[in-house]
């Protein structure tokens, strides 16, 4: 019995001294490191990912003749000239340099009340289809998969036969962003046929007579 | 009176839920990050509304820059084990008679956006020093003369035979520089292909359609 407790003592002496030690750890260093690297992969993490705008050209074969291309109704045609600083010049029809008088460019912007509002003049019924579909999904009136609707969108956009055929033409010193808004108005408009095609002799001619 | 005693308390802060909360974002943060591609050159691309996102995978893209440099750059493939890189770098070595030793290939395969001629391609996959990587950057040649970019773009849908074509253009970049490559491509039999652009909304709505 004795001796147990002049063991308990020696672990009483023994205890009194870990007291001046904390069980606890210091914990700072480690928040500190673990701050940092949350900042560094936080700020070098790619969370949005880009997002991509598809584009179909037309396909090019030399061996095309020109009079083998499909023939457009001419009053069809909505032609879009885009030149230097970001200006937007429209005609309708066919410009064709033996059968004059050769239409006439008229000067427009990006701005809502610019290109947009023609497009959607032009484009009336189909926008119209369109945005009632997406109204009645949109109210709950049609409840169908996303899928469906864009396989429909799609469908009203092949059947549509009174809509602009819109023809995209940029000369030299037009911007790359020119070419993109464009290409967005048809998508915001829902443009159901338009290609982005070189511009002719005629129309830089136009261009140079054109409304500055 | 008794005295109310306030318990000692220790000027310490208990860390533990704040580490722990910590590791647990930490964990998230290393296993999603996916590091942002060094990019040849600073490219701001234009906005559209368009929302469908870039494909990750089996894509080749070409950057051209403000000043109407072009950067091209093709990825391993969804199974890194394809190799799809070093296949391509192979196949333009014999397309232009330059022989690659496997380091180089295999250090090819892990690098990113790259627009030289393709005779300073080897001396870019061995410079050390970034500098001297950057330097070497003038863009890939387009000119008929020789058209390296197309060989590039040939050469890379033969390797990966899923390869989407991207092209990544500066808003400010002349037009004439993106028909070219768009031309380009379109000899090549790709009509299709996406631009990469910034998401910006802008509705329309029945009320903005014109009387």
């Amino acid at each position: 019995m004795g001796e147990i407790i002049v063991e308990e003592k020696g672990k009483k002496g023994g205890k009194r001294q870990a007291k001046k030690h904390s069980t606890r750890i210091d914990m700072t260093p480690m928040v500190d490191l673990m701050c940092l690297l949350i900042t560094f992969f936080m700020l070098t993490t790619a969370f949005s990912k880009p997002k991509v705008m598809v584009i179909t050209m037309p396909e090019k074969d030399p061996k095309d003749k020109p009079e083998n291309q499909p023939q457009i109704a001419a009053f069809r045609t909505l032609n879009i000239v885009l030149t230097e600083g970001s200006k937007v010049y429209y005609y309708i029809g066919l410009a064709d340099p033996k059968k004059p008088p050769l239409p006439e460019l008229v000067k427009t912007d990006f701005s809502k009340d610019g290109i947009r509002k023609i497009l959607l003049l032009k484009n009336k019924d189909l926008f119209t289809k369109i945005a009632e579909y997406r109204d009645k999904r949109v109210t709950g009136k049609t409840v169908v998969a996303d899928t469906t609707a864009d396989a429909a969108i799609k469908k009203f956009k092949k059947e549509d036969n009174k809509g602009p055929i819109v023809l995209i033409k940029a000369d030299d010193k037009a911007k790359y962003k020119d070419i993109v808004n464009i290409i967005d108005e048809m998508a915001i408009c829902n443009i159901a046929s338009y290609a982005v095609v070189d511009m002719s002799p005629v129309e830089t001619e136009m261009l140079k007579n054109a409304p500055k | 009176m008794p005295k109310i005693k306030h318990p000692a308390r220790s000027p310490h802060i208990d860390m533990t839920p704040m580490v722990d909360l910590f590791s647990l974002l930490l964990t998230f943060f290393m296993l999603t990050t996916s590091f942002r591609p060094q990019e040849a050159a600073p490219i701001e691309t234009p906005n559209s509304v368009s929302e469908k996102q870039a494909p990750d995978n089996d894509i080749m893209t070409i950057f051209i820059s403000k000043e109407g440099k072009v950067f091209f750059t093709f990825d391993n493939g969804k199974d890194t084990s394809t190799h799809f890189r070093s296949k391509l770098l192979q196949k333009m070595g014999e397309q232009y008679q330059v022989k690659f030793t496997p380091k180089e290939l295999d250090k090819f395969s892990k690098m990113s956006s790259f627009g030289m001629p393709f005779k300073n391609l080897q001396a870019w996959i061995n410079a050390t020093e970034p500098k001297e990587r950057d330097k070497l950057q003038v863009g890939i040649p387009t000119d008929s003369t020789d058209n390296q970019l197309a060989w590039w773009v040939r050469l890379a849908r033969i390797t990966n035979l899923n390869a989407e074509v991207a092209i990544k253009g500066d808003a400010e970049t002349n037009y004439t520089v993106v028909k070219k490559v768009m031309d380009l491509l379109q000899e090549n039999k790709v009509n299709k292909f996406n631009l990469v652009t910034n998401l910006q909304k802008d509705e329309v709505s029945m009320k903005d359609v014109p009387k």
